[in-house]
């Protein structure tokens, strides 16, 4: 019969909407500005550099060591090495970035930066509304603009932070017993130095010398490039 | 599926005249390929189509490959007898090859369900000009007209060769390798100082456009 | 070859008579049209309201895909292939890795092999509802069955947000794995939307498919010859449309999918029926493979620790891989000088080698016709100017 089909067709509309009004999973639409959907905990946006503490110039964890301006595919990442040092978050001195700027009109949120990073410095955000009233400056996001707190993103990814969080201490910690290890080892060596056959022209053998020449430490590994 | 050594001797019977190489691709992917001779391509490639255990009826993939020109440096361990004394000494021999564009096909089997063979063909960068083997597979219609506009290969016996993806005015072949944007896209020759500056420094560079040009 | 075919059409009667008798008008269609898909123009030759000739025009997206990938590094042009196909970003991603991945040599765990599959069988259930949602929105079906067919699709988009990040483009996959893990709750999340997507498909089966009007739009219209299809490389459900039995995740093995059992549906007449039809029996058969993910895939590591991602610097050679992407064979052909960023970089398009034989298909039908030809071919201007 001629016209049965689209009878059918019909009835699946009539379906939709009446259910539109009381089944759950065909009442999707939200009021946007009134209402929102939560984001997933996984949800990227444009990168933010995360400090620790409350200070975003003394908390800053980035070290400017510039592999996310190089590794940054559209090449939106322009930092400058700053001429002095600061401590970082494990009190060694480290540089840090002087000029960090993020071109988040060219930024396509690939998150590689975040990838890249070796001092969990950078992250992404979550904050989607951005609209901006000037195309050129006001898209230009400067190191001030871009610096978030550890409770930011805490707040925003609170299963990723707390997992870099454990890293970071953990990290902290062998680095610490290193240090006493090391600090041991040259008491033991210097009290025990008098009987010690020393080894000419081979001072790196020594455990002393090559446990302390070396950062790297599980999670937080040093930049080659630096 | 024959080997490759297979497919060669058979097209050499097939196709008198016909020269093939096999090219050694050396990465673990193993996929290596038949260089054959612009002459020769489109019987070769009607070979490849009809003979009943081979049965190439898809071309996949056409693409274009541009090669600058290239020094190859091989460092040969010989044993030399300098000043009565037996030393092992570096021989280094440089080869130049000199730059050439290349038309590579990837074939596959649907009736057999085999492949890729992948066979290509080499031209040289001024003048640059193939056969077209549109008329064996007709896959290759958009693909040499894409090959043509971006790095400038004539293909001969094409059915509509024209510019596909940029505009018909557009000179210049913007895949090559020593393709330089335009210094300025809105206006070229720029009239901005710095940007005049630099596109001065570019400009001599560049191939002659009539060189470029084929036909 | 379209000289001949185009012959042959022009004999054949035209299906209406026209007024303007022998007299042609040319037309340009597009580039803004609601029915192109994007910014793609056909010149059309008019003879009253039967198309004689139809020329496209490509390139108003051109911005050399391929030579930024040539200039970025390996791992740089990955975020790229996402905007190729933005519909399908998952399998643009792992063809582009499974290509990296032949290139290197490299290994990659099961679980994040299962991942992949389960991710580009998703994809292939969002890029077909959504299909089928504007090709009946190009019939005249304005809005609702394109508004049902993204209500699900948004459901799936949803699952690639919380995995991924972003919702289209997912930037997700890696040479050697996958970026993140799925967790249990995505998994479990997954499964719920899987198993209710059946519920919908009958739904907008009972819609569509015996609808008179989708039948007396779609039957007969731009028939594909399967010898046509095969020369011309027409490759993806459109090509299974006229019959040819060719799906490169049978013929390839690529993946795990010799580990599961589907069925390849294949279409009798290669007419724009058989096309949408496929589009249904595929997702029918993408949610059987899911199931039997979902029921196989293991815990363990979803990246091979051996892949340096930075600084990658495969061997020299050169390397193609391809997959059943939702829209046909999507490949990667990379060449590799041994430097950090590939000497050539390619993208072998389906929907821009598919657009080879839309005049033939074209010919001798009405300007409404060519827009339901176009839609159902299935194509992504992102990816056809690259
Ligand atoms: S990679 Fe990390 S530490 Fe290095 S410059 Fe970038 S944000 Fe700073
Ligand atoms: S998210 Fe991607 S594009 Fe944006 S700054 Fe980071 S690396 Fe660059």
């Amino acid at each position: 019969m001629i016209g049965a089909g689209i009878a059918k067709g019909m009835a699946v509309t009539l379906r939709n909407f009446v259910g539109s009004y009381l089944e759950e999973d065909r009442l999707t639409t939200v009021q946007y500005p009134e209402e929102r959907n939560p984001l997933p905990e996984n949800y990227r946006n444009f990168p933010i550099l995360i400090f620790d503490g409350n200070d975003p110039h003394a908390g800053l964890r980035c070290v400017a060591c510039k592999i996310c301006e190089k590794e940054c595919p559209p090449q939106c990442i322009y930092i400058t090495k700053s001429e002095d040092k600061k401590p970082d978050y494990m009190g060694k001195p480290q540089f840090y970035p002087a000029v960090f700027d993020i071109d988040i009109s060219v930024c396509m949120s690939c998150q590689i930066c975040v990838e890249v990073c070796p001092f969990e410095a950078i992250k992404m955000d979550k904050e989607f509304e951005l609209s901006k009233r000037e195309r050129f400056n006001a898209l230009l996001e400067r190191k001030e603009q871009l610096a978030k707190s550890n409770e930011y993103y805490h707040h925003i990814h609170p299963v990723e932070a707390a997992q870099v969080d454990k890293n970071l201490a953990e990290a902290a910690a062998a680095a610490e017993a290193k240090k006493k290890a090391a600090a041991a080892a040259t008491t033991a060596k210097a009290s025990s130095v008098g009987d010690a056959v020393s080894v000419p022209g081979k001072p790196a053998a020594s455990p002393t010398a090559q446990s302390l020449g070396s950062t790297s430490s599980p999670g937080v590994s040093p930049p080659a490039a630096n | 599926m024959e080997t490759l050594e297979q497919i060669k001797k058979r097209i050499e019977a097939a196709v008198p005249g016909a020269k093939i190489d096999i090219v050694n691709n050396g990465s673990p992917s193993a996929q290596h390929s038949l260089k054959i001779d612009n002459e020769h391509a489109r019987d070769v490639a009607r070979f490849l189509r009809d003979d009943p255990a081979l049965r190439f009826d898809f071309c996949s993939n056409v693409t274009g490959v541009d090669w600058l020109d290239r020094v190859i440096k091989k460092t040969v361990k010989t044993k030399q007898v300098v000043d009565g004394v037996e030393k092992d000494v570096d021989l280094t021999s440089e080869e130049k090859i000199p730059g050439y564009l290349e038309a590579v096909y990837h074939l596959f089997s649907i009736a057999h369900k085999h492949g890729p063979v992948i066979i290509r063909m080499q031209t040289g960068r001024a003048n640059a000009q193939l056969s077209s083997l549109t008329p064996i597979w007709r896959s290759a219609e958009l693909q040499e007209r894409e090959i043509f506009d971006l790095y400038g290969i004539k293909f001969e016996g094409h059915p509509d060769l024209r510019r596909i993806l940029m505009w018909d005015e557009f000179e210049d072949f913007p895949m090559r390798k020593d393709y330089r944007p335009p210094d300025d896209f809105e206006w070229e020759p720029t009239p901005h100082d710095d940007v005049l500056e630099r596109a001065k420094q570019h400009y001599p560079a560049r191939p002659t456009e009539t060189e470029l040009k084929p036909s | 070859m379209s000289a001949t075919s185009s012959q042959e059409l022009e004999q054949a009667p035209p299906r209406m008579s026209s007024r303007l008798e022998g007299e042609l008008m040319e037309v340009s269609l597009g580039p803004q049209h609601p029915s192109t898909h994007g910014v793609f123009r056909m010149n059309v030759a008019l003879e009253g309201e039967i198309v004689r000739k139809l020329k496209p025009v490509f390139g108003y997206l051109h911005r050399n895909h391929e030579q930024i990938g040539e200039s970025a590094g390996y791992l740089q042009a990955m975020p790229y292939t996402d905007r190729l196909d933005y519909f399908c970003s998952m399998t643009n991603n792992w063809a582009y890795a499974l290509s990296v991945e032949k290139l290197a040599g490299i290994e990659v765990p099961e679980r994040a092999e299962y991942l992949r599959i389960i991710l580009a069988e998703l994809t292939r259930l969002q890029n077909h509802t959504s299909l089928l949602g504007f090709l009946l929105s190009d019939m005249g079906a304005w809005g609702t069955p394109l508004m049902y067919a993204f209500r699900e699709r948004e459901k799936i988009l949803d699952l690639f947000e919380s995995l991924s990040g972003a919702r289209m483009m997912c930037d997700y996959m890696r040479f050697g794995g996958c970026r993140v893990d799925a967790n249990d709750d995505w998994i479990a999340g997954a499964k719920k939307i899987v198993d209710l997507f059946p519920k919908f498909l009958d739904e907008f089966e009972d819609l569509i498919l015996q609808n008179e009007i989708v039948i007396a739009r779609t039957q007969h219209v731009g028939k594909l010859s399967p010898e046509l299809a095969i020369s011309a490389g027409i490759t993806g459900p459109m090509l299974r449309a006229s019959g040819v039995n060719y799906d490169i995740r049978k013929i390839d093995k690529y993946g795990f999918y010799p580990r599961f059992k589907f069925r390849v549906p294949l279409g009798d007449h290669g007419d724009t029926y058989d096309r949408l039809m496929m589009r249904a029996l595929e997702m029918r058969e993408s949610l059987s493979i899911l199931q039997q993910a979902f029921a196989q895939i293991q815990p363990g590591p979803v990246m091979n620790p051996k892949v340096k991602i930075r600084a990658f610097k495969p061997p020299v050679g050169e390397a193609y891989g391809r997959i059943e992407a939702p829209k046909g064979e999507l490949g990667f052909y990379l060449i590799s000088d041994g430097s950090a960023n590939p000497y050539r970089y390619r993208v072998r398009p389906p929907s821009f080698i598919n657009l080879t034989i839309l005049e033939d298909m074209c010919l001798g039908h009405t300007v409404a016709d060519v827009m339901v030809i176009l839609g159902s071919i299935d194509i992504v201007m992102g990816e056809v100017d690259r």
